[in-house]
């Protein structure tokens, strides 16, 4: 009689690192229903390009590391990294950015450290930097929202603007973000009235608060679920709130904006809930997904303000992607029947 | 009464429960086995002593194994029967290992000894109830089989304060000490009371169960009801029924790492062992049966039954419809921390409280395991407080050190990390072997700590050995130097160290030469004489032949020996051999070599001569050096001298080394041809003056070459007496034997005279 001979526990329960995935996955529909409903079809021509190519790169390389490529395309990790790319992409963008954009994030930043678990910073972040620096122009052009009186591009205008470069005209507009940052002159209250964006908004700006109380939404959703522990999103909020408290000098013409408004506009939702929530490149114990959070909130808000680049997220995570395995050196939890917690470093024998 | 705070305690999870399909029927029991395997060791500790003998008939309740120590426990014959064997058998082990068992062949007729019940089992003495919990051979039935007694008997300097009682059973499936609560809960009730007696009435006396088991709990409450019994419910979480865990869930502290209990004033028991211990008081009942969860869904009975100690797990599976084919694997234990069983041939054991045979449905064999994604989850459900996904790490590279400062030794094994893992890593697995491995690291680091030991005392004992040999050493040196100086002041004046050397290493060529021809000489006398023996033998007697036989013997073998040292000597140097064989044509072919060289090639092949004696003059250095020899200095000069040498060779050659070619300059070859032309003379004229001498000539000239040999010979004779030479013997013997040719030669010359 052949019996199985192995150690316990001989039960498991059933989620699985591919169900983790595809929930994350499920997770930002409604944040990217939201968009295409604001912005048109060029972000979920994002996605699907994106995810695709993400896969195809992933298969490609799993094929020439002689590795079982279908077993390894079930972590859907590779298609979580599209969705994020495609996601933080500029909608309409240009197809190769996109495809460029994959690239980076599977080639260089996922599988030349040894691909899903090994990789030190967060893939879609490193791609979308790589971009950010290389290509500023397309980068930097975000469409203008529905609701500010003109009509998001059709689908053959997009397609035609995506895979051909045939331009179309006036479908961008300035960022709340950007609106924000390069007002020198203007109380917040009267550049709320002037700027189309944020005057067609409710709180901070058309189309964006919408955008980010749906991957909000996501994002408590994978808290239901116990995908991620509150830790690092709530902390980085926190500490994001807490720097736009600290310089928001009553709305004057050099204020950074208001606390609401660094909540709810740019990548801050996504950010939150779907890439500082990155638990590969992120700090590992409860304590450090606190500081590792928080540190984050401080950067994006840092950059947002003082820096040169339109978001701060992707700088902001990868900065503390840096710092993650500093953080997990000094916040080793106490372990029950230990006093004190221990450093990494401390010897057994101490 | 101090009322029982519940506390939380963190990770756990939730697996399925599982309990109701072994809770259908009550407890029951199954026939008697015609065999019953019964292992020496079913606790923790040492393994009992056998102290029956094959084919003795026992009965049940007879102690068949003793304990060997405290920490071990006895085994009884759970019924009558007769010793068939006591042999090594399989155990329940992870590893499906062997131990010796004790193998009792069941007669159905289940006669008892005479047990002995106390009525008056609460008023005894603490130390005859504790000898009887020992006597009866109970160790903890909750998983571990720590001897019971042992734990009941703290030390003086531990207060206990807290006395739980175990009824949590947070594995799934497991439904056996549920059953036992339920039926038989005043048992249990005594069984604590019994405890709390011999800890002294501790202030706090839990029983803890899960808040599944609500009918246990009634049972348990009614029959504690006026005692100083509590008994405390808490929400079901695996792994609530760990005892560190469940400390912390009735006390809030926590048992300081790799320490017990009773450090922090608590002592745990489970409710199956509290309710064994009450038996054996009571009614005098060793431990000879156990309850156990006979469950999964290859079975077409499942349920919970009192089963003998020794019962073969395939003959409990075949009493419920067991269906080999469905079965995956057969666990004892629970599918958390249970182990799974090699083959269904090992007994049930005090440990035993369940026996799964899930379908391969109910627990599919486990998926491949991916990359770990440091998601954490692992962490959220460690009791414990780890970080298993940074213990998986380091024990996949093996970083023992990060390992140990990770807590590796703090992890309970409970399975929960795993469980919960979406990689599907069998974490719990690589924490077992990385413990091991550093158990298997610190006993080698003991042992290498040991031979450390041994080997600096050697080297102690040998260094003081070895003074002691210098110190002899140098008092036998200081006498030689003062012997030494004695001869000095004797002689007037030393020569000098190098010209030292360079006597002796000049010595040395003549020297072989004598030795090689004194050899021959040997060689060619003993041929002689052997010659001259073997004449006679053909007209000799018998016993003349035998005497001249033995001559003949001896003969042959001096012919023999003196052949061998001269074959070593030729072999040793066969140049300084070469040479002596004919000193005057190899000077005539050196000099003809000299005289057929032009300048340039001659320079060269100076240069080249030079080269290697300056290789052998630094080696020697560096030997002298090496050896701290006290002509050093000397050396180094001799090796400057021909660097000086060397360095104005090759600046000669450089200056000829453009015209040489064509046009060798004149007065070179010259002096060359005459140098070379005086030696091939005076060789000449040696061998011609050899050749032309007289008879007494020649004995002359060989008197007198002889006579200057020994003075030579003498001289170094002196020398080697100074330096201690350990040649000394040889010296001497090749002096008295040149007196002797010395002399010899003296009596030829006086014959022609």
């Amino acid at each position: 009689m052949a019996l199985l001979r192995i150690t316990s526990p001989h039960t498991h329960r059933a989620l699985g690192t591919g169900a983790v995935m595809r929930t994350v996955v499920m997770a930002t529909l409604p944040g990217l229903a939201v968009l295409t409903y604001f912005f048109g079809l060029g972000t979920l021509h994002n996605v699907i390009l994106a995810s695709l190519s993400a896969m195809a790169f992933e298969a490609a390389v799993m094929a020439l590391r002689g590795r079982p490529v279908l077993f390894y395309l079930k972590d859907c990790s590779a298609l979580v990294t599209g969705v994020l790319l495609g996601l933080a992409l500029p909608p309409y963008c240009p197809w190769w950015l996109v495809v460029l954009g994959s690239a980076t994030a599977i080639i260089l930043a996922k599988q030349l450290y040894g691909g899903m678990g090994f990789n030190p910073f967060n893939p879609a972040m490193v791609a979308y930097v790589v971009l950010l620096i290389s290509f500023p122009l397309p980068m930097s052009q975000w469409a203008a929202p529905a609701d500010i009186g003109g009509q998001t591009p059709g689908l053959v205008e997009a397609l035609q603007k995506i895979w051909l470069g045939a331009p179309i005209d006036g479908y961008t507009a300035a960022t709340p973000l950007d609106t924000v940052k390069q007002n020198t002159s203007l109380m917040l209250d009267s550049l709320y009235l002037q700027d189309p964006v944020l005057a067609a908004g409710q709180f901070a700006g058309a189309g964006w608060e919408w955008v980010n109380l749906a991957f909000l939404l996501g994002g408590a959703y994978l808290l239901y679920r116990r995908i991620f522990t509150w830790h690092a999103p709530l902390a980085m909020l926190a500490s994001l709130s807490l720097m736009a408290i600290l310089f928001y000098d009553g709305g004057s013409s050099t204020s950074g904006g208001s606390v609401i408004f660094h909540l709810f506009s740019g990548a801050t939702m996504l950010g939150a809930f779907f890439i500082v929530t990155d638990p590969v490149s992120s700090a590992v114990s409860n304590r450090g997904r606190l500081i590792y959070g928080a540190a984050i909130g401080v950067l994006v808000y840092l950059i947002r303000i003082w820096g040169n680049y339109p978001d701060a997220i992707a700088f902001a995570v990868l900065l503390m992607n840096f710092a993650a395995p500093f953080i997990d050196y000094y916040t080793l939890p106490r372990t029950y029947g230990h006093k004190k917690s221990q450093r990494a470093t401390k010897k057994a024998d101490d | 009464m101090e009322m029982i705070k519940v506390w939380e305690i963190p990770g756990g999870v939730h697996p399925p429960e599982n309990k109701t399909q072994s809770l259908q029927e009550p407890l029951g029991q199954i026939d008697i086995p015609p065999q019953l395997i019964l292992p020496l060791s079913q606790h923790i500790g040492a393994p009992a002593k056998p102290v029956v003998e094959i084919g003795q008939a026992v009965l049940g309740g007879q102690v068949i194994a003793e304990a060997d120590g405290v920490f071990s426990a006895n085994v009884h014959a759970p019924t009558s029967g007769r010793i068939a064997a006591i042999v090594e058998h399989r155990v329940p082990h992870p590893s499906g290992m062997s131990d010796t068992c004790i193998i009792i062949d069941t007669d159905g007729e289940d006669r008892w000894v005479e047990l002995s019940p106390w009525e008056d089992y609460a008023s005894r003495d603490k130390s005859d109830i504790l000898a009887r919990i020992r006597a009866c051979g109970i160790a903890g039935l909750g998983g571990a089989g720590f001897p019971a007694a042992v734990k009941l008997n703290p030390r003086a300097n531990q207060t206990i304060d807290t006395l739980i009682i175990n009824g949590t059973e947070c594995e799934p499936y497991i439904t056996a000490d549920d059953i036992l609560m339920r039926e038989r809960a005043d048992d249990i009730v005594a069984g604590t009371g019994i405890l709390a007696k011999l800890l002294n009435h501790p202030a706090r006396v839990v029983i803890g169960v899960e808040d599944n088991k609500p009918e246990a709990i009634e049972q348990l409450r009614r029959a504690a009801e006026g005692t100083e019994i509590q008994v405390v419910s808490f929400p079901t979480k695996y792994p609530s029924g760990g005892e560190k865990q469940l400390i912390q869930i009735l006390t809030g502290r926590e048992v300081p790492s790799g320490q017990i209990p009773a450090t922090i004033g608590v002592v745990c028991q489970n409710v199956g062992t509290t309710a064994a211990i009450y038996r054996a008081l009571r009614h005098g009942e060793p431990l000879v049966k156990r309850i156990t969860t006979v469950v999964g869904e290859s079975l077409e009975r499942q349920r919970n039954i009192e089963v003998l100690l020794g019962t073969p797990v395939r003959y409990v599976l075949e009493q419920h419809g067991f269906d080999e084919t469905k079965a995956s694997r057969l666990v004892m234990g629970g599918p958390m921390m249970g182990f799974a069983l090699p083959d269904p041939s090992v007994p049930v054991i005090k440990t035993t409280n369940c026996l799964l045979a899930p379908s391969k449905k109910e627990l599919p064999p486990p998926e491949p395991a991916m990359a770990c994604i440091r998601c954490g989850m692992c962490a959220e459900a460690c009791p414990a407080e780890l970080l298993p996904q940074q213990l998986f790490w380091y024990a996949q590279s093996e970083d023992l050190e990060k390992l140990e400062a990770h807590n590796l030794f703090d992890c309970i094994e409970c399975g929960a990390c795993s469980y919960v893992c979406p990689s599907h890593i069998p974490l719990v697995q690589y924490y077992r072997a990385a413990k091991g491995e550093i158990r298997q690291h610190r006993i080698d680091k003991e042992k290498s700590d040991r031979s450390r030991r041994r080997f600096e005392f050697r080297q102690e004992r040998i260094a003081k050995e070895e003074a002691e040999k210098e110190a002899k050493r140098l008092a036998r040196k200081q006498a030689a130097e003062e012997a030494k100086k004695k001869l000095a002041e004797q002689k007037a004046k030393q020569p000098s160290i190098v010209e030292q050397a360079k006597a002796s290493v000049q010595a040395q060529a003549p020297d072989s030469q004598q030795q090689r021809a004194k050899l021959e000489r040997l060689v060619a006398s003993a041929e002689e004489s052997l010659k001259q023996a073997q004449k006679p033998i053909d007209n000799a007697t018998d016993e003349q032949l035998e005497k001249q036989a033995s001559r003949i013997k001896q003969a042959e073998l001096k012919v023999t020996e003196a052949k061998k040292k001269l074959a070593a000597l030729s072999d040793d140097k066969p140049a300084s051999g070469e040479a002596a064989h004919d000193p005057v044509s190899a000077a005539i072919e050196r000099a003809k070599a000299k005289m057929t060289m032009s300048p340039e090639e001659k320079l060269r092949s100076s240069l080249e001569s030079l080269y290697q004696r300056l290789e052998k003059a630094e080696q020697k250095v560096k030997e002298a050096e090496q050896e701290g020899s006290d002509k050093l200095d000397a050396l180094k000069q001799g090796v400057d001298k021909l660097k000086d040498k060397i360095a104005s060779t090759q600046s000669e050659l450089a200056e000829i080394t453009p015209s040489t070619v064509a046009e060798p300059t004149p007065k070179d070859p010259a002096t060359s041809d005459d140098a070379a032309g005086a030696a091939i003379e005076k060789a000449k004229a040696k061998a011609a003056a050899m050749a032309s001498m007289s008879a007494e000539d020649k004995l002359r000239n060989q008197l007198d070459s002889l006579g200057a040999r020994l003075e030579k010979a003498r001289a170094r004779l002196a020398q080697a007496e100074q330096d201690e030479d350990e040649n000394i013997d040889a010296f001497r013997t090749g002096v008295s034997k040149l007196e002797e040719k010395l002399s010899a030669t003296r009596e030829q010359l006086a014959e022609y005279e």
